[in-house]
């Protein structure tokens, strides 16, 4: 579905990733692992089109990045669900707004997804929240909300950045449960994380797949984990 | 005529598409605020601009087809030279009739400057001859050539050496008054874009997340665009109001009477201030839209 082929991207002239190759097939699990600032986040952003690649091809859906305009890109975000670091809400609204800014950008018809996105606030356990601004919503529910936005589309994709950065343990293995839960139903998932103990903690669970970014390559992770 | 639906849509508006951008406080009445001023002005350069088209029109149309051939003689070759000059004007080309004006319209004629009880009779006056020309119109230089052989004391007066001057003034006043409107409508344009740019940049962050949800461009767009329209539509209507109210409390006079006394609207031109406000509608729509796709194109 995300195709990464002989990519790199450079921040003024510094090449922070050079020639990786990715694929994120339908039902995959990767963590993507690596130090601060070795490029999770890059990787990430090359995957959903904030970034383009300086060298190499990045394929979405079958279709190649470089010739897509922007409206072919904002149609493609929908097909991705993204968790971003710092959750990315719109302060003004309730949370049920933003959770459902998806679809309003969309266009599609809110009535009939009413339903929908009540379940998906109860099953990430923020039914009591809806009409709580962002700013109010602890660093753990901002994480669930920022799931649910991802979800709300029922994307085939979603990348999550450090979804666990700003929670408290069991707090990460609440949120890794409901990506572990997507990924049964089907979703392929993509979460980049520093945090070794949630790799264990899905390992448990699932066959995942984990990438290390070490100088500027990506390796598949062995067994040492 | 594509612009139509947008304009429909963009007053239509949509609650929660609007939404997303947060209210902006203040500056909104600031928008509100120069559309109402703008259109305040544009009444009056448009009234200025109907004004001086109905006075060039009056001038043109009471003075265009008549002359008048002034004649001074003594007094026992007037009847004579009358005479003369009737029959000059009888065969020249484009005069459609020639009028000797009467001993008692003459004196009604100057009535107002010397008083009633002048003994005109007595004085030396000249004789006037009124002329209409005929559609075609005539050749005042050679009539003027015939008349100095057949009657010495004849004089034509065929009014263009002052008439010109005057529609012509009249005609650059009214181009001065569209020209006025064009400006205040570029103005207004280049105020909006700049407000449409601070309000850009002020949810920068707002337009970007709503770029990673999936947003098109055009979406982001219309909630700016439906806002400034909707302010400079309210802020032009309430400019135009008082613009067209002011006109209507000025004071009245005769269209002929000169330029700002004329000043105003007649009959079906008070339709035409009506105009307005969609017009600043459209202007905002466009320079907003304009604005928002380029700042939009900056923005993954």
């Amino acid at each position: 579905m995300i195709e990464l082929e002989d990519v790199s991207h450079s921040y003024g002239g510094a090449e922070l990733l050079s020639g990786i190759s990715l694929r994120l097939q339908p039902g995959s699990f990767h963590f993507l692992t690596g130090p601060s600032g070795a490029g999770k986040t890059t990787l990430l952003k090359l995957c959903y089109a904030e970034l383009r690649p300086t060298r190499g091809r990045v394929r979405l859906f079958g279709a190649e990045l470089g010739g897509m305009d922007r409206d072919a890109v904002a149609r493609t975000r929908r097909r991705i669900g993204v968790v971003h670091q710092d959750c990315q809400f719109l302060d003004h609204l309730p949370l049920t707004d933003n959770v459902s800014l998806p679809l309003l950008a969309a266009g599609r018809d809110m009535a009939a997804a009413a339903a929908n996105l009540r379940e998906l606030l109860a099953w990430v356990g923020l039914q009591a929240h809806t009409d709580a601004l962002p700013p109010q919503l602890s660093g753990g529910e901002r994480q669930r909300a920022a799931l649910a936005r991802a979800l709300i589309m029922d994307p085939d994709v979603i990348l999550a950045d450090e979804p666990t950065g700003n929670v408290d343990w069991e707090m990460s293995l609440r949120i890794l449960q409901l990506l572990v839960e997507l990924n049964r139903m089907g979703k392929a998932i993509l979460v980049a994380t520093h945090d070794l103990n949630l790799i264990r903690a899905a390992k448990a669970q699932l066959s995942a797949r984990v990438l290390r970014i070490k100088g500027r390559q990506v390796q598949l992770a062995g067994a040492d984990l | 005529m594509r612009r139509l639906p947008d304009l429909a849509a963009a007053l239509a508006g949509d609650a929660r598409a609007d939404r997303v951008v947060p209210p902006s406080g203040f500056t909104a009445h600031l928008t509100q605020f120069t559309a109402a001023a703008m259109a305040f002005l544009a009444v009056f350069a448009l009234a200025l601009s109907l004004a001086a088209g109905r006075l060039a029109d009056h001038w043109d149309e009471a003075m265009a087809r008549t002359a008048t051939v002034r004649l001074s003689a003594p007094e026992g070759q007037m009847a004579a030279q009358t005479e003369a000059v009737l029959e000059v004007l009888r065969t020249t080309p484009g005069i459609a009739s020639a009028r000797t004006i009467p001993d008692e319209e003459q004196r009604a004629l100057l009535a107002p400057w010397f008083g009633p009880d002048l003994p005109v009779d007595t004085l030396p006056l000249p004789r006037l001859i009124e002329i209409t020309e005929t559609a075609a119109g005539m050749d005042a230089d050679a009539l003027r050539f015939r008349l100095a052989g057949e009657a010495p004391g004849a004089v034509l007066d065929d009014h263009t050496r002052w008439r010109r001057p005057l529609i012509e003034a009249a005609g650059r006043l009214r181009l001065l008054g569209w020209l006025s409107i064009g400006l205040i409508g570029a103005a207004m344009a280049a105020m909006i874009a700049l407000s449409a740019h601070a309000a850009l940049a002020a949810n920068a962050r707002v337009i970007e997340v709503l770029r990673l949800v999936g947003a098109r461009d055009a979406f982001i767009a219309r909630a700016f665009v439906r806002r400034f329209t909707r302010r400079a539509l309210e802020g032009a209507a309430a400019g135009t109001a008082l613009g067209m109210l002011a006109l209507a409390l000025l004071p009245r006079a005769d269209a002929a009477a000169g330029v700002l006394a004329g000043l105003g609207f007649r009959g079906a031109d008070w339709l035409v201030p009506l105009l307005l406000p969609p017009i600043a509608a459209a202007v905002a729509l466009v320079a907003t839209r304009v604005t928002a796709m380029r700042v939009l194109k900056g923005i993954t």
